[in-house]
């Protein structure tokens, strides 16, 4: 096997491991209701973590999603309860402003000779603050739309439902995958996290690509903050507090190298279903404390970060000897 | 003087300016088509600085690039590309984690729909590979494959996307003597297409081997151009190194006198891999020259005496008392200097002033707890702007603003700073002026008048022939002749790499 499929298979692997281990004890994990809502509660994360994917595939890193999050939230319930305009209005008007954000950073990131880490941050302030500025209140969204939205699911055999936000992340999903491994610029984000000087000498339009790339991050973390507000039926200033991290831990379980370069959208998928599975499996017990998640999903973390060590030194050493 | 429409890649009165040195001046290169034309030089004879202004990396200062007749401008290496220049170098300039494919075809994968045709593309990779007598899974990420494979992948795409001149600076540096065959089947191949083929080397029986012609470079100069059939090796060799004024200089020098006691004796002295055991003795007063050709072991001497390399053979002693150089740091306390061969990578901090740049050695020999006082500072660093003579509009100004030379005469300043007794100095006048280059060689005879003991490597053999009162010839990593006295002239250390270089050879 080829060795950049090696985290990939191992994250598989994991999965359906923990899968059937969880089934062994509860049955019941089994069946398309969880299933169903294994997607629906993780929508909002899978979705940003196909455009954090995209960022650490490139060698970068984007924190602000999080707070863009929370704002986009913010701004549908600002605009809904003060506005007549209807939510598809307003949807547009949010993701039209996250794209410009996330495509503002990336021009900062390229053309200022900033890293990413420290635009993102302040990106993050940024968009918290303009949050807070908005409204410091949480507000209920019941424009009636909402519930239509909220309403339309498509039945599993077994009583599961795929709910519009689950099914928006697994189109995303899709998408991303097409995205990253059959157009021009997803292998040009794979250059550029191959190493930004040989691609601009290759030809790589990095300037073009980098902005792209953020502003595909800041499209999904709005989107992602559209899934938040249909699904909390609210919006918060404090919402998605360090969602950012959650992605990155996704993206990273599900075989991303952090440097950069090498890694699957469909890894950061199986990623997502393993922290909502340890999520699940916590519920189902009902007696454990919901922050084994975190502890599970660190171990997790670190014991992906030694096998991304491994790799890279195996297939060192197998060039060596070929 | 051959015809315009002979050459494929004609350059005239190529200019190049750096700040502090000129790095070309008015060179000529004529490039024939179906030819490989080797271009030879030392470091910082300009070699680079040549490709770089042909391949649009650099913007030239002076002169015109004709490329079948037609005057063309380069503005960077993908327009290069495009116009038909391609460059390969030694350190693959492809990207490791893409597959061999995507790497082929990176900017102009073929589409369908909009989307990338993933089969197209392996297939069209694989044909193209045909011609390189490889057969590769193209799908594999480009890491999983040796390097000599890598830089066949990267001929590949520079022929296929530019196809007219192919450069190829030091492709062979890190290849075994099978894999280089390798490569020069396929260079012969790409010759017999009408290619013209830029060969950039240091190794010169694989000049002789594959090159028809030879332009040699030396401080950014032309030297010449010969046909490589009827260029012996050892006038090539004279006209890398040079030694015209050697004879000269030596003639206005009284012999010095050394005949003091032996300071520094290192014994079989050696690190595997990187120099072979030798032996060295250098008496107070001295200066010994390191003469050799690139690669022949002349910075693994200077480092390994250093302790930057720990020797694993031999012994050495200081004023007789045996000493461990197993580090920079232990040498330090021993009152070694070490003046490194990059000024710009392992020399000068560009952002510092020029005084912390002076000071920065003698602060680390003495450790943080106990800081240079300010004043001391001062005093320090307007010392040795007065003694050098260091132009600079006041010691606080950024070291990065100042020319080459002066930049190397603080850096000479910082080791004189901690008063060293042996100093180390590797090419000291590389990419400097004229000028500067008369500067620092008084510079090194004070210091040795002052009793000082000096070990200097330097591709200029009329420098060393200057200032060394021995020198030793190096070639393979190997310490192969010694010189002292009137043996000292450029002939002699033209001889010595020379005969070493044939047996090397033969």
């Amino acid at each position: 096997m080829k060795p950049k499929y090696l985290p990939l298979t191992a994250t598989i692997v994991i999965f359906v491991l923990s899968y059937a281990l969880c089934a062994a004890q509860y049955p019941n994990i089994l069946s398309t209701r969880v299933i169903g809502n294994l997607l629906t509660d993780n929508a909002f994360l899978g979705i940003a973590a196909v455009g954090m994917t995209f960022v650490i595939l490139s060698g970068g890193i984007d924190l602000s999603i999080g707070s863009v999050i929370a704002f986009t939230g913010v701004f549908l319930a600002v605009v809904l309860d003060n506005t007549a305009i209807h939510p598809l209005a307003a949807f547009a008007m949010v993701l039209l402003i996250t794209t410009l954000f996330g495509a503002v950073m990336g021009a900062i990131i390229h053309y200022l000779e900033m890293p990413a880490f420290i635009v993102t941050l302040a990106g993050m302030f940024l968009a918290r603050g303009m949050a807070f500025v908005l409204s410091i209140d949480s507000i209920a969204i019941k424009h009636p739309f909402y519930g239509t939205m909220k309403g339309l699911y498509y039945k599993l055999p077994g009583g599961g439902r795929i709910t519009l936000i689950g099914g928006l992340m697994l189109l995303v999903f899709a998408i991303g995958i097409l995205i990253a491994h059959r157009t021009r610029f997803g292998t040009d984000v794979y250059a550029l996290g191959g190493g930004t000087t040989t691609a601009k000498l290759m030809g790589v339009p990095v300037g073009r690509t980098t902005i792209l790339i953020y502003a595909l991050s800041g499209l999904l973390a709005g989107l992602s903050g559209i899934v938040f507000s249909l699904y909390t039926s609210a919006g918060y200033s404090l919402a998605a507090v360090g969602v950012e991290l959650d992605a990155i831990t996704a993206v990273v379980i599900g075989g991303t190298l952090l440097t950069g370069g090498s890694g699957f959208v469909a890894g950061t998928f199986i990623g997502i279903l393993i922290q909502g599975l340890i999520q699940t499996y916590i519920t189902f017990d009902g007696s454990l404390s919901s922050w084994w998640t975190k502890i599970l999903i660190g171990l997790l973390l670190f014991v992906f970060i030694l096998m991304q060590k491994g790799i890279v030194y195996v297939s060192r050493s197998e060039r060596r000897h070929a | 003087m051959q015809t315009i429409a002979n050459n494929l890649l004609s350059a005239n009165r190529i200019d190049k300016v750096f700040p502090g040195a000129k790095a070309l001046d008015k060179v000529d290169f004529h490039l024939r088509r179906g030819e490989v034309h080797a271009l030879l030089g030392e470091n910082g004879a300009g070699k680079s600085t040549l490709v770089k202004c042909l391949t649009g990396a650099y913007r030239r200062d002076g002169g015109t690039i004709l490329l079948d007749g037609v005057e063309v401008d380069p503005r960077d290496t993908f327009n290069a590309q495009k116009l038909g220049i391609g460059t390969v170098y030694q350190e693959v300039n492809l990207l490791p984690n893409l597959t061999v494919a995507e790497n082929l075809f990176l900017g102009r994968q073929p589409r369908r729909l909009g989307f990338v045709d993933v089969g197209a593309m392996n297939r069209q990779a694989r044909a193209l590979l045909e011609n390189y007598e490889l057969d590769l899974d193209v799908t594999r990420a480009l890491d999983s494959y040796s390097v000599a494979i890598q830089q066949v992948v990267a001929i590949a795409r520079a022929v296929d996307l530019s196809g007219k001149v192919l450069i190829l600076d030091e492709p062979t540096a890190s290849l075994d003597a099978h894999e280089v065959e390798m490569l020069f089947r396929i260079i012969r191949r790409l010759k017999a297409r009408g290619l013209g083929i830029v060969f950039i080397t240091h190794f010169l029986e694989q000049v002789y081997e594959i090159a028809d012609r030879i332009t040699v470079l030396r401080n950014g100069q032309l030297v010449g151009t010969r046909d490589t059939a009827t260029l012996e090796r050892r006038d090539l060799i004279s006209m890398m190194i040079g030694r015209e004024l050697a004879a000269e200089i030596r003639a206005a020098r009284e012999e010095p006198d050394v005949t003091g006691p032996v300071r520094y004796r290192f014994k079989d002295y050696g690190r595997k891999g990187h120099i072979s055991p030798f032996d060295l003795e250098v008496k107070a007063g001295e200066v010994v020259g390191i003469a050799g050709l690139l690669g022949s072991g002349r910075t693994e001497t200077a480092e390994i005496l250093f302790g930057a390399h720990r020797a694993d053979s031999g012994t050495a002693e200081v004023d007789g008392k045996p000493v461990q150089l197993s580090s920079p740091r232990r040498a330090i306390a021993h009152r070694f200097g070490f003046c490194p061969e990059d000024r710009k990578t392992a020399g000068i901090v560009g952002d510092l002033s020029v005084r912390e740049n002076i000071v920065l050695a003698l602060q680390a020999r003495r450790g943080w707890t106990r800081p240079i006082s300010r004043t001391e500072q001062n005093r320090l660093a307007d010392h040795y702007i007065r003694a050098l003579d260091i132009r600079t509009a006041d010691r606080e100004k950024p070291i990065r603003l100042l020319s080459g030379g002066n930049q190397q005469k603080a850096i000479l300043a910082r080791w004189l700073a901690t008063e060293p007794e042996f100093l180390i100095l590797d090419e000291p006048t590389r990419g400097i002026d004229v000028g500067a280059h008369a500067e620092i060689v008084r510079l090194i005879e004070g210091l040795r008048e002052k009793g000082m003991s000096l070990l200097v490597i330097s591709s200029e053999i009329e420098e060393l022939v200057a200032y060394s009162t021995r020198i030793l010839v190096l070639r393979d990593r190997q310490h192969v002749a010694a010189l002292e006295g009137n043996r000292i002239t450029a002939d002699q250390i033209i001889e010595a790499i020379a005969s070493a270089n044939e047996r090397g050879a033969a």
